[in-house]
């Protein structure tokens, strides 16, 4: 009979580590996921989503069983992610010199007429992945929470761990921070 | 070009986006390996911060008797010396005459 949630994270508190191993089993695909949209090696991934599993092991004692262990779970995994941002801040590319010719014609297309170029066009995607690379840690985590994962200032609050109005003015500042390195990128290439 | 439009263009590609779920296989057994390891370590890790926190407390009571011994004044009379007792007692056995040899 297969055990519920709650009564293998109990084991796992009891003491019985091999409980931990089904959780672990049905929760890495969502995990992998989220460390996906914020690193680009596999191996970074592997490592997060590694840290992510030792972390939740560790702290498995503070898990109250109030939320679903999958929210707290991609709480934690979430700030682990930023915290690899933050320590990847080094890598951030300094110059848009090295955008592909298929970025380059996508950017054309758009200047051209921009409902020429496609949204799911191979070249917007590196393009995006490309400009989100270049945002702060907290930039980035907030335009991904945000704008593309369209959750809430509370949900990310909570997610996070910062205030809602520190979310709001980070909100302001990544949006602000982007469009300048968009604006940077459009004068580099077509001024 | 408009930067603002821009962004939108690209938050929308961004959002189509599905990340891959992926994951490499038997990744589970590393992650409990990973864990069964940290256990055995966690063993040493216990001894190990015990005895330094040991060593801070039996460090400060040899500096208080090494404090002790250099500012008190030892006594005038050394014939009362404590430790030349201590070794007498220790060594009064070994010291006794063999009883056998004696005439």
């Amino acid at each position: 009979m297969e055990r519920s949630e709650a009564e293998l994270i109990a084991a796992v508190l009891k003491g019985d580590r091999a409980s931990f191993e089904p959780l672990v089993e049905k929760y890495s695909p969502r995990v992998f996921a989220t460390a996906r949209r914020y690193a680009r090696r596999e191996s970074e991934i592997e490592d997060i989503v590694q840290e992510v599993w030792l972390k939740a092991f560790d702290k498995l004692k503070s898990f109250r069983g109030e939320a679903p262990f999958e929210h707290w779970l991609m709480r934690m995994a979430v700030r682990t992610c930023y915290d690899f941002l933050r320590g990847h801040q080094r890598n951030r590319e300094s110059s848009f010199s090295e955008i592909s010719e298929p970025e380059e014609d996508w950017l054309e297309r758009y200047a051209a007429d921009p409902g020429s170029a496609p949204e799911d066009a191979d070249a917007a995607k590196l393009l995006i992945d490309r400009v989100l690379g270049k945002l702060s840690p907290e930039a980035r985590l907030v335009i991904q929470l945000l704008e593309i994962e369209d959750r809430s200032v509370k949900e990310i609050a909570q997610i996070t761990g910062w205030s809602v109005p520190l979310v709001k003015v980070r909100a302001f500042r990544a949006r602000s921070e982007m469009r300048k390195i968009l604006t940077r990128m459009t004068k580099e290439k077509y001024l | 070009m408009k930067p603002a439009e821009l962004q939108k263009k690209l938050i929308a590609t961004a959002r189509l986006q599905v990340p891959d779920d992926r994951v490499p296989y038997a990744f589970e057994k590393r992650i409990m390996a990973l864990i069964a390891a940290r256990a055995v370590v966690d063993k040493w890790v216990f001894w190990t911060r015990g005895l330094w926190r040991a060593a801070i407390p039996c460090a400060a009571v040899a500096l208080i008797f090494a404090a002790v011994s250099l500012f008190v004044p030892a006594a005038a009379d050394s014939g009362n010396d404590l430790s030349q007792d201590f070794e007498n007692t220790l060594l009064a056995s070994v010291d006794q005459p063999d009883i056998a040899s004696m005439p």
